[in-house]
């Protein structure tokens, strides 16, 4: 082994994402930190046929709300409503603060101070029509020995 | 166990390896030249060598085509392949294990074309310019690839390094790259690609397969339980894989295997297990079915192990699997386990750092990285009791970590299918 180059970039099987933590994800079942947002999808206390998609830009902080119909969210009025609350308080528990902080770029009680502004919601609801997609994959009892990569 | 010094040739070819990477991390589009001809240099004597040779000049010279960078993913796979080869024996000898030849059978494995361009502009890129945009481009390959059965190993494996290079975002402000294991992924996965590798031959056999343990294997969006045990005199490998979601992890990747209720049983209970007419493919892989299984009563792994695992044969390795991330081979250590480096321990089971304090035996399976060997605790002795990987499974606590997938599950029901 070259001592020159620290061990962990030569190894192999090394995690490089920490696993993030569970949580219970009936109230907010997609929290990501994708796309330059803190986004995600927050079940709607009333309907169990409507979710609201939340999200917070790194940067600005700004902040949108809306149905997945795109219809905007009633209590988003200058400041935010409690699916974004719900959105950050879930993806603290998710990711750890400091990470969703970092990725932010933002303070750490900062995160929900920034202003409305629109943000593309569609695109997040697709996202989670395909993160929900992998749970619908048929399992395989063929090797995967890639898999010995991960851990 | 004593393990003496790698043989000879093996630091060698991972220096050669570390350029390669080098290479890759800054991409092919910037200078590259010196080290694709240090790896062109060590394959000169093999059959690669001219082809190499040709890839690494013309990549020098600026041209970045998909069959030169096939050729030189070929040509690192070799080196690692050889390095594989040189401490599995080493272990071998250490442990006085018998080891199969390799059968191969007639099948070829199929090409996943979709995602070449998209490894290609990695390898340009290099990892240090990775952004959000390229990751990006790889969302669409790796849904199609994940829609074929045929094509699992490739998507998952992309799909974990996509997840890998999207966190990492800009890879840039990294302070420290992971520039083997990423080469490994990507080489691999750009092999995989090609197609026309030969798939193992197989075999029905039929016996009652006594457990060692279980490795779990995750990243975000897959699992794989692989469980290792001996059949008849042979030492074999059952496993099945299951897409996940990220937020689905820990003890609640038990209740994903639900669609096993058999499998699951017989490791958390360790019970033996009659297998009839279950296949058994070249590399020691055992397909598991259901259908064709009868679970017997509970045996001890460590006695398994003091007993079956001496005499038992290990399987061959397929060729294209040789890489020193898969060697994962049982063992059974006893008394002072104090100069182990214990590694790998799965969040899904009971065994931690602590757990392994005072141990007194440990089965468990050898591995090597980083230039170092480790052990992964399966099952492990401390005093009176005997945690293991699987012990949990079917508890109350697995079970209420699983109700996050019957919530995502109900979810994708509502939603998918409008
Ligand atoms: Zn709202």
């Amino acid at each position: 082994m070259n001592a020159d180059r620290p061990a962990w970039e030569q190894a192999s099987a090394e995690r490089v994402v920490a696993p993030v933590q569970p949580r219970k994800l009936a109230k907010v079942p997609f929290v990501e930190l994708a796309d330059g947002r803190l986004q995600g999808v927050v079940s709607s206390g009333s309907d169990i046929e409507r979710v609201y998609v939340s999200s917070i830009t790194a940067g600005t902080l700004t902040i949108n709300c809306s149905t997945n119909n795109n219809r905007p969210c009633g209590g988003l009025r200058g400041s935010a409503c409690k699916h974004l609350h719900a959105l950050r308080d879930e993806a603290v528990l998710q990711y750890g603060v400091d990470r969703v902080a970092r990725y932010l770029r933002a303070e750490e009680g900062a995160l929900l101070s920034g202003q409305p502004e629109a943000a593309p919601a569609a695109m997040v609801f697709s996202r989670f029509l395909r993160h929900l997609a992998y749970l619908e994959l048929p399992e395989s009892t063929v090797p995967i020995p890639e898999m010995h990569w991960f851990r | 166990m004593r393990m003496d010094a790698p043989s000879e040739g093996v630091e060698e070819a991972l220096e050669v390896v570390a350029g390669f990477d080098e290479a890759l991390t800054h991409g092919f589009a910037r200078l590259a030249g010196d080290q694709l001809r240090d790896l062109a240099g060590a394959l000169a004597s093999t059959p690669l060598g001219q082809r190499a040779a040709e890839a690494a000049e013309k990549i020098a010279a600026g041209s970045v085509a998909e069959e030169h960078l096939t050729v030189l993913a070929g040509g690192r796979a070799a080196l690692l392949g050889a390095v594989h080869d040189a401490l599995l024996s080493q272990l071998d000898t250490a442990m006085g294990r018998r080891r199969a030849e390799y059968v191969a059978g007639e099948g070829r494995s199929a090409a996943g074309a979709g995602c070449r361009s998209w490894l290609a502009e990695l390898a340009i890129t290099g990892w240090k310019g990775v952004d959000h945009d390229l990751v990006s481009a790889s969302a669409q390959p790796i849904e199609a690839l994940l829609a074929d059965p045929g094509m699992r190993r490739l998507a998952v494996l992309l799909d974990g390094l996509a997840a890998e290079l999207s966190a990492s975002c800009p890879v840039a402000t990294m302070e420290r790259l992971p520039r083997r294991r990423w080469a490994d992924l990507w080489t691999r996965a750009l092999l995989l690609s090609q197609g026309g590798w030969p798939e193992p031959a197989v075999e029905e056999v039929s016996g009652t397969l006594l457990i060692l343990g279980v490795d779990v294997q995750e990243h975000g969006t897959a699992v794989q339980v692989q469980v290792h045990g001996v059949l008849d005199e042979r030492l074999v490998r059952t496993s099945v894989t299951v897409a996940k979601v990220d937020t689905i992890v820990g003890l609640a990747v038990w209740p994903l295997l639900s669609g096993y209720p058999k499998l699951v049983r017989a490791l958390a209970e360790q019970r033996a297990v009659e297998v009839r007419d279950l296949p058994l493919l070249g590399g020691g892989d055992l397909v598991w079915h259901e259908d064709r299984v009868m679970l017997k009563d509970p045996v001890d792994p460590f006695v398994t192990a003091r007993v079956a695992l001496a005499g038992a044969v290990a399987p061959a390795v397929p060729p294209l699997e040789r890489h020193p991330v898969r060697i994962a081979e049982p063992v059974l250590v006893e008394g002072d386990l104090s100069g182990y480096a214990f590694d790998r321990l799965t969040p899904s089971g009971p065994i931690t750092e602590d757990v392994l304090k005072g141990a007194s035996a440990c089965v468990g399976l050898m591995r090597w990285d980083g230039g170092q060997w480790t052990l992964q605790p399966l099952a492990v002795q401390k005093g009176k009791k005997k945690p293991h990987n699987a012990e949990l499974a079917l508890s109350p606590k697995a079970a209420k970590a699983g109700e996050a997938v019957t919530v995502l599950k109900e979810r994708a029901g509502r939603l998918l299918r409008k």
